[in-house]
């Protein structure tokens, strides 16, 4: 049980930090964005394009410290965050920019964003394959804990660097200018707008900002399990349900709704074969809509 | 007949099959999305649902040797009509089950929740071994009237009968939203406030609209079923079983009976035949990689009909009825 909520934080650090650009988009765009996940799925690939190319640079493919994985990884962070932040910023560009300017209803941005998902998965499929791949080979050290836990070396990097992530957001947003911007932009868009903010560039900075957490959990999930084409469209109904259960529009919400899913899953596999976890997420998620939808941490709808 | 023609022929009347069983889905959508704006990302649930339900209802329980292998909750061995009725009562249930949970929530949540139902039931399927042999699936689903023709000419008899359903599914579709009902959902799509205004329980059309368009798309189930004769869960994985079937309703013409034929028919052609076109094309070697081009096919031809032509081919009609 407290082994089973160990591993529930590791993944729960992983959903809140993959729910956090989701909800950040939600908050200010009102899109559910359906493409969140191959997003995630596109960014780990493209670190594990250029890790893979980085590794072939002798000392870069032996591991760091007692990880798994070697510089070659941590370096290639910087290109998936980029790519990841380009892709994200040029998707709402083409597709969804063009939708609010027409005053199409945001639901057209909600179907048309389950297109993007399966193009982006297409391309994924087409150029690495359906194959399962691993940024580092061979064997990955595992630390014996007091209680009888084990816990993988790399699972300490992976809560340590998401938390760090999704701390830095929260600072982001509530310290600097654009930060604040942003949220007057989430909180009341027409105020925001005779306030002066340009919200177009602002909404574009919110992809960018997305883009590159999607890519940091994408890369996490990909060290923590492996790489595989559905890895993002499986890990999207837990973010669902996280953002869902942390109130629309909130970071500290996705943070406190990641964990709560991650445990739920992983303490479900006592009584349920593994393969029910996301249907364990969505039991919640329904719950939460049926007896508290605007979340445990949502905000009064103003009025 | 010589054996090219009869096979063009043949080939034809497969795929005139598969694309009528979707206009059934489409349409099934259409009720859902087109006249009452629910937004149902969970079709592949009820798809599901319908073909396992008749499926369970028509086939009988493995005896002898094919008993270790073939596990089933139940077998029936009742005709083909019931099976089909007991996938649309099957698809029915659970939808009302569902709308009653989730109906009082706003569209974007009405769609994530059924994407949850959708993946909960494949996996549901996929782990209950005891309940339809788990991810194997059940093999050997009977079809009707197999016996009378030779078993190549066999696609024409079932094309006939899943005409004679889509027709039956389309009078019944187009009657309903001619109707004072059918003018009740379109009243709630367009303004749900102004609709329970009037006095009408919204909540109560929501969920009429549910189980009713549920219920065709467990017909569809079940006509998929006893068509390809087995199913196993992977059939109804998301792209396969739901957003195909927005992008054939999307193209066509949401709102649109006849449109959602349309789309049906040429999303289908598109995904069926560009695998031929596909495979000719490629590289050596790059075979199993080269349907996923379908893949993005599907996906950017839905983005770009939102953006360059959201009413569809055919696009709404204004007026449904003289009254």
């Amino acid at each position: 049980m407290i082994e089973l909520t160990v591993y529930g934080i590791v993944l729960g650090s992983i959903i809140a930090l993959g729910s956090v650009g989701l909800t950040l988009i939600w908050g200010i765009t009102d899109l559910f964005n359906c493409a969140h996940g191959d997003q995630i799925t596109f960014g780990a690939y493209i670190a594990l394009l250029f890790s893979t190319m980085f590794s072939r640079i002798g000392a870069l493919g032996s591991p760091v410290g007692p990880f798994s994985f070697g510089w070659g990884v941590l370096i290639a962070f910087v290109p998936s965050i980029v790519i990841s932040a380009i892709v994200a910023i040029a998707i709402d560009r083409w597709v969804y920019r063009p939708m609010r300017k027409s005053g199409a209803h945001f639901i057209a941005a909600f179907i048309a964003s389950i297109g993007v998902a399966w193009a982006l998965r297409g391309v994924i499929y087409i150029i690495w394959g359906a194959d399962f791949h691993f940024y580092a080979e061979g064997l990955r050290p595992a630390l014996q804990l007091p209680l009888g836990i084990r816990m993988r070396v790399d699972e300490f990097f992976i809560v340590g660097l998401a938390w760090a992530s999704v701390a830095a957001v929260y600072i982001f947003l509530n310290v600097t200018k654009m930060g604040k911007a942003l949220r007057a932009l989430a909180d009341n868009p027409g105020l925001a707008r005779i306030a002066g903010i340009n919200t177009e560039r602002m909404i574009a900075w919110a992809w960018g900002i997305a883009g590159a957490l999607i890519a940091i959990a994408g890369v996490l999930y990909g060290i923590e399990t492996q790489l595989r084409p559905e890895m993002g469209w499986i890990f999207l109904l837990p973010l669902f349900a996280a953002i869902i259960l942390g109130g629309k529009g909130s970071i500290t919400g996705a943070l406190a709704g990641g964990l709560v899913l991650g445990v739920a899953q992983q303490v479900s596999t006592l009584w349920l074969t593994p393969t029910y976890k996301p249907a364990v997420a969505f039991m919640i998620m329904i719950l939460v809509l049926v007896f508290r939808p605007r979340g445990i941490f949502g905000r009064r709808q103003a009025t | 007949m010589s054996t090219a023609f009869g096979g063009i022929l043949s080939f034809i009347a497969s795929f005139a099959i598969m694309a009528s069983i979707y206009a059934i889905f489409s349409m099934g959508l259409n009720v859902h999305w087109g006249y009452t704006g629910l937004l149902n990302y969970g079709i592949a649930g009820f798809f599901a649902l319908g073909a396992y339900a008749s499926a369970l209802v028509t086939s009988r329980l493995p005896t002898g040797e094919l008993a270790h292998y073939v596990k089933q909750a139940f077998g029936l061995g009742l005709p083909f009509l019931v099976g089909i009725a007991a996938g649309a009562v099957a698809a029915g249930i659970i939808a009302a089950i569902v709308g009653l949970l989730t109906l009082r929530l706003s569209e974007g949540y009405l769609a994530i929740s059924t994407i949850g139902i959708a993946e909960s039931i494949r996996i549901f399927f996929n782990n209950e071994s005891w309940l339809a042999n788990g991810p194997q699936g059940l093999i050997g689903i009977k079809q009707p009237l197999r016996g009378i023709v030779q078993p190549a000419s066999y696609p024409f008899i079932y094309l006939v009968i899943v005409l004679i359903f889509l027709l039956i599914i389309y009078v019944a579709v187009e009657r309903g939203i001619r109707s004072p009902w059918g003018r009740v959902l379109r009243a709630i799509r367009e303004d749900e406030i102004m609709a329970s205004a009037d006095g009408k329980n919204v909540f109560f059309f929501k969920l009429q609209s549910l189980v009713f368009g549920a219920m065709i798309m467990g017909v569809g189930g079940a006509l998929y079923a006893h068509y390809s004769a087995a199913i196993q869960p992977g059939v109804f994985e998301p792209l396969f079983g739901t957003f195909i079937i927005w992008t054939m309703l999307t193209l066509g013409g949401t709102g649109n009976n006849k449109g959602a034929i349309i789309g049906a028919f040429i999303v289908w052609a598109l995904w069926s035949w560009s695998t031929f076109l596909i495979m000719k094309i490629v590289p050596a070697g790059f075979e199993t990689r080269a349907p996923y081009i379908r893949y993005v096919l599907i996906g950017v031809l839905l983005v770009l009909i939102l953006l360059k032509k959201p009413k569809g081919i055919v696009g709404e009609e204004r007026t449904v009825s003289r009254y």
